[in-house]
């Protein structure tokens, strides 16, 4: 009764194929948009941007990426954390090596940079699959970080071995850097991401998501229907890498301002974005944002209850906060594998027929 | 060979000239020769049929075919021209589709999805017209579901347009998997055994399919099938194979009364 899609007829194939095909969906699209961009820069403080919502906007853009790879095309990356590292260190030798690049390009030209690195790191996966391929990419993240580590050229000779984010401004707004206002960022990286997810859309809503998830099901018989597999198994790392790459240029340049490569970008925030795509849902864009929200969130709100609410000491809510987290994450896959996506398809599925149970 | 360019088939079809001829294809696996110098042409517009024990290396032949395995002898010409070393994808782009003995389904898809991916080897837009969406990509996509409806309909599989395939019975994935083959417009269609597994019902509706399609899009048909009855009926020529050779090869009616292949099929007495 509160949602439905009775009297929603398509009279066209255009409108059968659209991404909400179902009026009411759509309407909660806009609507959400609009608020995300009229309603939540003027009413947010800098507590809930910093802790929560760049975060959340970030990481989805890293799950995105790593569910094109993983969800759509079946292929397991544990690199994803490298990755990140790649886009960030692009990005800070691009913003120190040409001052005057406006900082949009110098996000994009990081997302491209590791594309071609995820390229590279991906052409094993035409002889290796499963398990043996998260494996390669597990070099590809071990790799990466000690590269970054050991060659100083890569931060430009600093004596601490970080890197840090110079200040860069679009319109007169600092983005990045000490100045820049919490909701410039967030305006930012929102634009950013619905940019993104409709480009993760459309490119996987369509032939290129189809051969995608042809390589996935049975890449034997996609072969056979004329699906290159070298070449669509590549195009997935690559776009998976630009987006994980953008994600890592806006980690560092945008939240976090100053990072070291092997505690911003370690084998952790590989498994963090693997664990943001499977408890949202392998094989669905709004999976991606349902895992980073829950996988941002889950602390932040463990730690307020813990600490603000019960009144328990820091260190002890923080111990906790893994128990709790890890727990939930146990929980999570065997109640419902196929992630909060799923959920939240089920849960349409009911208030279609709400209140009667059948 | 025969020497002349077409036949009439006694419900008045027109068969013409070759589309497919294996020339003396041989094949071997380490030791064990599937395949040994066996010949045989397609011709358009014929069903093809090829019959044979298990293991006489029907489906090996079939692999030779779709560039699956590479054989060792021997030639094979497709549409006039002589075939060099290709990858499975490549032949598909060149007019060739098939089914599987195993239905070789997208599990995670649904039966339009599954369908659309025959199509690919004609959807042609690139990476950043997809991304874009609005204009060449969603035309030629449109485009492309129109086409695949026509097939739906004609599969009669309307209201599991949407299904995922997985849960789908056999008989309807058998089905959808006809229609994938169908949706890539194939110059050469390949059927591995399409009525394994079914029941009377299902086999009829089968057989209706694949004499629709030779009939109507004229598509050009090479099946590999066990039951005889079926083949006998539907197939314009048949070759029947045997522990890799070729011992028949010819109408259903030459191909029954053949002694070679009766002593196949039969068994020989030995004395």
């Amino acid at each position: 009764m509160i949602y439905r899609e009775a009297g929603d007829f398509k009279t066209s194939y255009a409108k059968d194929q659209q991404t909400f095909p179902i009026a009411f969906d759509r309407w909660g699209y806009f609507i959400t948009l609009a608020f995300a961009f009229l309603v939540v820069p003027f009413i947010i403080n800098d507590y809930w941007i910093n802790a929560v919502v760049l975060p959340f906007l970030i990481y989805a853009i890293a799950a995105i990426g790593l569910n094109i790879l993983t969800g759509y095309c079946g292929q397991v990356s544990l690199g994803s954390g490298g990755f990140m590292a790649v886009g960030a260190y692009a990005a800070y030798k691009l913003m120190t090596g040409f001052p005057d690049l406006n900082i949009v390009f110098v996000i994009f030209l990081s997302g491209g940079v590791t594309a071609l690195v995820g390229m590279l790191f991906g052409l094993p996966s035409l002889r290796i699959k499963g398990f043996y391929l998260a494996v390669a990419t597990l070099a590809a993240q071990f790799f990466l970080v000690w590269l970054f580590n050991k060659v100083p050229w890569f931060y430009n000779y600093s004596a601490s071995g970080q890197i840090s984010a110079p200040e860069r401004s679009i319109f007169g707004y600092a983005v990045t850097g000490a100045n820049a206002l919490p909701a410039v960022s967030y305006l930012f990286c929102l634009c950013f991401v619905v940019i993104l997810a409709w480009a993760a859309r459309n490119l996987t809503r369509g032939a290129n998501g189809r051969k995608w998830m042809a390589i996935r099901d049975m890449d034997i018989a996609a072969e056979i229907i004329g699906v290159n597999p070298l070449k669509t198994k590549l195009t997935a790392f690559g776009v998976s890498s630009f987006y994980i790459g953008i994600a890592g240029a806006m980690l560092f340049a945008v939240y976090l301002g100053a990072a070291e490569v092997g505690e911003a970008f370690g084998i952790s925030k590989s498994f963090l974005i693997l664990f943001m795509v499977i408890i949202g849902g392998l094989g669905s864009i709004f999976g991606s944002f349902a895992g980073a929200a829950f996988m941002v969130l889950m602390p932040v709100l463990l730690k307020n209850v813990m600490v603000g609410q019960l009144g328990w000491p820091t260190d002890m809510a923080a111990h906790f906060e893994f128990v709790i987290v890890g727990g939930l994450i146990v929980l999570f896959l065997i109640v419902e594998p196929h992630g909060l996506a799923q959920l939240w398809r089920l849960a349409k599925e009911k208030l279609r027929l709400w209140p009667f149970p059948h | 060979m025969n020497a002349i360019d077409s036949y009439l088939t006694p419900d008045g079809r027109t068969i013409g000239a070759p589309v497919m001829e294996m020339k003396n294809i041989t094949l071997r696996f380490g030791g064990v020769v599937a395949i040994k110098d066996i010949s045989f042409d397609i011709r358009e517009g014929e069903i093809r049929a090829i019959i044979g024990p298990n293991g006489a290396g029907k489906s090996s032949m079939l692999n030779v075919m779709n560039g699956f395995y590479h054989p060792q002898e021997g030639e094979v010409h497709f549409r006039g021209e002589k075939r060099g070393p290709m990858r499975p994808h490549q032949i598909a782009h060149q007019g060739i589709a098939r089914t599987f003995q195993n239905i070789a389904l997208f599990k995670g898809m649904s039966t339009l999805d599954n369908i659309m991916t025959g199509r690919l080897t004609h959807m042609k837009t690139g990476m950043l017209s997809q991304i874009k969406w609005w204009g060449a990509a969603q035309r030629e996509e449109t485009a492309n579901r129109e086409l695949v409806e026509k097939i739906i309909d004609f599969l009669e599989i309307q209201t599991i347009r949407k299904t995922p395939v997985g849960r789908l019975p056999y008989g309807l994935q058998k089905r959808v998997e006809l229609g994938r083959a169908l949706a890539a417009e194939p110059k050469l269609l390949l059927l591995d055994e399409p009525m394994a597994g079914m029941n009377v019902e299902e086999k009829e509706d089968m057989s209706r399919f694949i004499l629709d399609v030779n009939d109507e899009f004229g598509t050009t048909i090479a099946l590999i099938e066990h039951d005889m009855g079926v083949v006998m009926d539907i197939a314009d020529r048949v070759v029947v194979m045997d522990y890799g050779k070729k011992i028949g090869d010819g109408t259903p009616e030459e191909v029954r009364t053949n002694q070679d292949v009766i002593d196949a099929y039969l068994g020989v007495a030995h004395d």
